[in-house]
């Protein structure tokens, strides 16, 4: 008797008794749609994470200027007043940086045809949105030539453009007041929607950084730097090279305390993906277990069967069966029932997590080779929980077997 | 093989059952032979060793001494798996319970033996259903066991023994299940499987009634051969 006679058989079998079947196969299913749901959701997690990562800037790093302590009290980083347009300048210089960016921020009454809006001013230069990544949607950026002007110009985000224009006319070309200085707005960036921790991205504007110091904060520091690194690679180098250029500048030495602080958002990235790979074990470990039920499930409705089944196998036996043929046969029913669970269980893993995908709009993402992975370790369980019934089968005294009751 | 070599001779043949503590003498050196084509039915009260003998006879278990030829070939060298074959293409079963496969229709059950002979698809169909024409079932080859009636499922059970060509079939209380109308018919069925196709049949059974039908009647007690008689003269207490 070949495999296919076998198969045949075996299949003839399962389907005599089809809802016990399907009932044996529900643990693998269980099992294998958990598998699929979990890595989908661990790897859409982390795409997305990624993604929101890379939305703050590409390969990007952030200085903000040290603590200070006044009167006991210490302000936390941000509250020294170190850093300045020239370090930006000086950061520029180095090898591996592509762009820099001051950063200058108030919050300020924006007024425009008789609308008013309250909204974050970003004081940057033209690097900004090459560093964000993020295109204008109309108009113009201002220039390097507008920043040594501190030139009045104005670049919009979408949710201040709507509100302060809600007619849906262009508002490049018109003039907006913020804290009651004129402003021309030269450009209207693309919407970017909202950042991963919730705050809405276009409800800003953008001014040169020089224009923002003498005429909204009348500082002559900034808030922050951002830089920019060639690729994800030189990162750290550049971390590196900017500590050091930073600490000449500022003169400290060695032992003395850095009075700013360099922000790596990989780090942040690593952190998060680091607690999306434990989160993926946990989850994995959940779905082992399950598949481990499934496939005791499998062994108990095996072992049922063959007992139920005692007479058949007997008169099987009789009628010139090998006990390998027998063997085989409700090992090739255990495969079976665990391969059709795992297949349906891809199914319906590969459903839920499109569900998931679609509810909480991540991107969809079923690693091919975790249904590949599900699906074997399916098969294997059966193959592994099968083998003691079939054994069992196989060795059964065809006159005893006759007899059985 | 030739006319002269017997389909079954067993020479003191001998089976001891161990049960925990206790050895169960079943079968005491038994001698017997058995010409191609006959029909011998083994009488004898339970525990008397007809089964077991049967039971040795179809190669479903192996004796704890003696010799035992089948068609002139001695069995005892044979692997399980050698056995199977054996058991397979050379000799058919029958049981008092049937023991047709339950939710399988009568022609698929007629096929099995075949499945395991290696006999291909469509071959089986057409020999499964032509032996199910020769007990004469035609009319109910897709129905079930549990659409037929007693007498039709051992019907069904005698196809399933012809279909592979058996030199000798074996039944083990063929009737016991069965009202005196189907137990008339199946044996009339196996007489005629003898007399037309030449079939050695080998029936036991503890009824005088149906031992009758039989061409010769050995009788058992406690593990010995008490009569060994052509059917006329038996002498059935």
């Amino acid at each position: 008797m070949n495999l296919l006679q076998s198969m045949q058989v075996a299949g003839r079998s399962l389907f005599r008794n089809r809802t016990r079947s399907l009932l044996t196969m529900l643990g693998i299913i269980i099992g294998v749609a958990a598998v699929i749901v979990t890595i989908s959701i661990g790897a859409g997690a982390r795409v997305s994470v990624q993604q929101s990562i890379n939305g703050l800037g590409s390969n990007l790093l952030i200085i903000v200027p040290g603590s200070v302590t006044q009167g006991g009290a210490r302000s936390g980083f941000g509250g020294a007043s170190t850093l300045t347009p020239k370090d930006g300048l000086a950061l520029a210089a180095l090898p591996h940086v592509a762009a820099v960016s001051p950063m200058v921020t108030a919050r300020a009454q924006v007024i425009s045809n008789g609308n008013n809006w309250q909204t974050q001013i970003n004081g940057v230069s033209p690097s900004y949105t090459f560093i964000r990544t993020w295109p204008l949607a109309s108009g113009t950026l201002f220039s390097d030539t507008d920043i040594a002007a501190s030139a009045k110009v104005a670049v919009l985000g979408q949710t201040v453009a709507s509100n302060l224009f809600p007619s849906g006319g262009s508002p490049v070309g018109s003039t907006i007041l913020v804290k009651n200085v004129p402003f021309t707005v030269v450009g209207v960036l693309s919407a970017r929607g909202q950042s991963a921790s919730g705050q809405d991205q276009d409800d800003i504007v953008l001014v040169p950084f020089t224009a923002a110091m003498q005429r909204l904060t009348g500082q002559t520091t900034v808030g922050q730097l951002m830089v920019s690194a060639d690729t994800p690679d030189d990162i750290a180098l550049v971390q590196t090279e900017v500590t050091t250029l930073l600490e000449q500048r500022h003169r400290i030495v060695a032992g003395q305390s850095d009075d700013f602080n360099v922000r790596n958002l990989q780090d942040i990235a690593n952190t998060a993906s680091a607690t999306a790979t434990v989160m993926e074990y946990l989850l994995a470990g959940v779905a082992g277990v399950s598949l481990l039920v499934g496939g005791i499930g499998i062994m108990n409705i095996m072992l049922v069967s063959v007992t139920e089944r005692t007479r058949e196998i007997g008169l099987r036996i009789a009628v010139g069966a090998r006990s390998v043929t027998i063997l085989v046969q409700f090992l090739i029913e255990a495969l079976m029932l665990s391969a059709a669970g795992g297949l349906i269980g891809i199914a319906f893993g590969a459903f839920a997590s499109v569900a998931v995908a679609k509810l909480s709009q991540w991107p969809l993402l079923i690693p091919p080779e975790a249904m590949v992975i599900a699906f074997g370790v399916a098969a294997a369980t059966g193959v592994f929980f099968g083998y003691y019934p079939a054994r069992k089968a196989a060795a059964m005294n065809p006159i005893e077997a006759l007899r059985f009751e | 093989m030739n006319a002269e070599t017997p389909v079954v001779r067993v020479e003191q043949l001998t089976k001891i059952y161990e049960i925990g503590e206790q050895r169960v003498l079943a079968l005491d050196r038994i001698d017997l032979t058995l010409m191609a084509g006959e029909f011998v039915a083994v009488m004898g009260p339970s525990g008397s060793g007809k089964s077991t003998l049967m039971h040795l006879v179809g190669l479903l278990d192996r004796p704890t001494s003696g010799k035992y030829l089948l068609e002139g070939r001695d069995v005892a060298g044979l692997s399980s798996d050698e056995q199977a074959d054996v058991r397979s293409r050379r000799l058919g079963f029958v049981f008092q319970s049937y023991n047709l496969l339950p939710r399988t229709t009568a022609v698929e059950n007629v096929e099995l033996p075949m499945i395991y002979a290696g006999v291909p698809e469509k071959e089986r169909r057409r020999r499964a259903l032509e032996a199910l024409g020769e007990v004469d079932l035609t009319h109910v080859v897709n129905h079930q066991p549990n659409q037929l009636s007693g007498g039709q499922q051992q019907r069904v059970a005698i196809a399933r023994a012809l279909v592979n060509n058996p030199s000798m079939i074996l039944a083990d209380e063929p009737t016991g299940a069965l009202d005196t109308k189907s137990s008339q018919d199946v044996m009339n069925l196996f007489k005629e499987l003898n007399e037309k196709r030449g079939i050695t049949i080998f029936l036991v059974t503890h009824e005088p009634d149906v031992a009758k039908n039989a061409r010769r009647i050995v009788t058992f007690r406690d593990g010995h051969i008490v009569s060994d008689v052509a059917a006329g003269e038996a002498v059935l207490r």
